[in-house]
């Protein structure tokens, strides 16, 4: 018999509790298949956030810290500091660290920390009940925009890549989206490659992964899958916004 | 080391130094400034490592991390910074993590001044954040003691796995005294920390995870409890205070801090005058030497509560008292110290019977 899908052991066997359609179960696999496949699961420390991926500590299998909201960089930079051997990442939902904790991100890649950020971008909070976030779309409803997000008074979304691009100690800054095959496969590359980067001191990366709320969009799992290409994509362009190592 | 003329801030910085701490991450405020330049210069002279964070809310969230990552690591600030860093102290006394914070007190409230107070008192030994929790507070009233309280908190945050405060204020902060400093090695009996997260790698493959999160009531109320017993230890075994002059007192003052320098040198000139007075010196603020009172409430007819502050600490000790002697109050506050002269003229009001 041949075995062609199985768990990473990159995950713990623990039930993971995301919504059907969510897409954080896939980035989850990613970020544990890279960590395997790179041989550092037994070096790494995750830190996990405040929102729906708060109990990503009991889902990776390695060694964790749980973070206060938004403060997730700042923990990865003392535990960087103290073992800078290991390898250190940050998981982190739109609220966490493009609002609560922007000046923590911010201030992590300005110093070019050693860390890799895995940023899950899906335009709402999610495990408050469907808030809205600063990476909400304009004319997107949420329970604190039940006419839609107005650009007049509650702004315009927040391009964080584009934005931390512009930091000069930054070394690998992508969007990728999870949302069909092709697309989940240049994501997990994208992944690899900013983990790859650390375990050779290269420096500060980050991947934005445009990500479902099904829940909370009001929308089906496929539905929600084509809401990401047909409406977050044209506000959120894939691709490298910085590179400074190049390769793949 | 030899005696050396040194700072308080700095005094206080090469101590954790000498005491094994290699990580300091820390935001400029005035007047703890000293701290920090002396780290940054410093540790990495001794194979540690300084971080100059964004905020205080960073700071102590990279103390957070470095703890947890089982490093001996400080954070110092003054009064507002310290607020900023409540949150913090919060998840990290949840997540059972050793620390170290120094708080060079200024007054406030608001912005407040950079002169010294005493005004973080209920802050500091309430908890300060939000939860159940307590951090263990030392008070210097020297530099000599501060240098020693500093070693030590390192060994009490890791023998409790909890949050332990150096609180002075800016007098201490500035003034300069001889000082020895001597390296202190960690207490051979300290727990190991195998709850590090080092890599699962360096564990056999046990998990390690710092958390403070238990959404079930049942589990969190446990938690809580066994956090508690540990601070039942903490009140048995920590509690420090010095006693001047209190075997003979009718009044006694209770002071800490620069305001109990100021005191010493106020009952000196009372007992010229033949004013049998004593001071009441709490080195911890928590755990509060309550129990110091007790042999005193017999004989004493006053107690004098001294503070750079509006009136903080005399809440623990009316609880000490416990209604049995009267107490009076002197304080000044927005950073003005109290002189010699304005203590002696509150003892002899009480001497002479009259109320202050």
């Amino acid at each position: 018999m041949k075995t062609v899908y199985e768990r990473s052991p990159g995950l713990t066997e623990a039930p993971m509790h995301y919504c059907p359609g969510c897409t954080h179960g896939i980035i989850h696999k990613l970020v544990a298949e890279s960590l395997v496949e790179l041989g550092v699961l037994g070096r790494t420390v995750a830190v996990a956030p405040v929102g729906c991926a708060v109990f990503a500590y009991d889902y990776f299998n390695c060694d964790a810290q749980e973070a206060a909201h938004g403060r997730a960089p700042a923990v990865a930079t003392g535990i960087k500091r103290v073992h800078p051997d290991a390898i250190v990442f940050t998981y982190q939902g739109d609220g966490d660290l493009a609002s609560i904790g922007m000046g923590e991100i911010v201030h992590a890649a300005m110093r070019g920390e050693n860390i890799t950020v895995i940023f899950v971008n899906n335009a709402i909070y999610g495990m408050t009940g469907g808030q809205m976030a600063p990476t909400t779309l304009v004319g997107q409803p949420t329970t604190t925009s039940p006419q839609g997000r107005a650009r007049a008074g509650q702004g315009a979304p927040l391009r964080v890549c584009e934005m931390l691009a512009t930091i000069e100690a930054t070394t690998f800054i992508t969007r990728v989206s999870v949302h069909n095959i092709p697309r989940l496969n240049a994501a997990k590359r994208a992944i690899r490659k900013a983990f790859q980067l650390q375990v050779e001191n290269k420096g500060f990366s980050l991947v934005e992964v445009l990500s479902t709320c099904p829940t909370n969009w009001g929308l089906s799992p496929v539905d929600a899958m084509r809401w990401v290409e047909q409406n977050m994509i044209p506000t959120y362009p894939l691709g490298v916004f910085r590179d400074t190592e190049g390769g793949t | 080391m030899a005696r050396e003329l040194m700072k308080g801030n700095e005094a206080i910085a090469a101590a954790a130094i000498s005491a094994g701490c290699r990580y300091f991450f820390g935001y400029p405020i005035t007047p703890q400034n000293e701290i920090p330049e002396y780290m940054s210069r410093e540790l990495p002279k001794a194979g540690g490592v300084y971080v100059q964070a964004e905020s205080e809310v960073a700071a102590i969230n990279m103390v957070y991390g470095a703890a947890g990552a089982g490093a001996r690591v400080l954070t110092s600030s003054s009064s507002p910074g310290i607020s900023l860093m409540q949150e913090g102290i919060s998840y990290i006394a949840g997540a059972q993590l050793p620390c170290v914070l120094v708080n060079i007190m200024r007054a406030g409230p608001g912005l407040g001044g950079v002169q010294p107070a005493q005004a973080d008192y209920f802050q500091a030994t309430r908890g300060g954040g939000h939860g159940d929790y307590r951090v263990i507070v030392l008070a210097p009233s020297t530099l000599q003691e501060a240098v020693d309280l500093t070693q030590l908190a390192f060994d009490l945050a890791d023998r409790y796995r909890n949050p332990a405060m150096v609180l002075a204020d800016g007098m201490i902060g500035q003034i300069m005294e001889p000082v020895e400093i001597e390296p202190r090695r960690p207490a051979a009996d300290l727990p190991a920390k195998d709850w590090a997260t080092t890599g699962t790698a360096s564990s056999g493959g046990r998990r390690r995870i710092i958390n403070s999160l238990f959404l079930h009531p049942d589990e969190l109320e446990r938690h809580v409890l066994a956090i508690y017993r540990k601070y039942e230890e903490v009140e048995k075994n920590e509690v420090r205070c010095e006693l001047h002059l209190c075997d003979d007192a009718e009044i006694v003052i209770v002071a800490y801090g620069t305001t109990a320098r100021i005191a010493r040198s106020a009952i000196a000139k009372c007992r010229r005058f033949g004013i049998r007075v004593g001071l009441l010196r709490p080195i911890t603020l928590y755990p509060y030497p309550s129990g110091a009172f007790t042999p005193l409430l017999e004989r004493v007819r006053n107690f004098l509560v001294v503070e750079m502050s509006m009136g903080q600490m005399i809440d623990d000790v009316r609880i000490a008292v416990a209604g049995r002697k009267p107490i009076a109050f002197y304080g000044r506050t927005g950073g003005i110290v109290p002189t010699v002269e304005e203590i002696v003229r509150q003892v002899q009001a009480l001497a002479q019977g009259g109320a202050q």
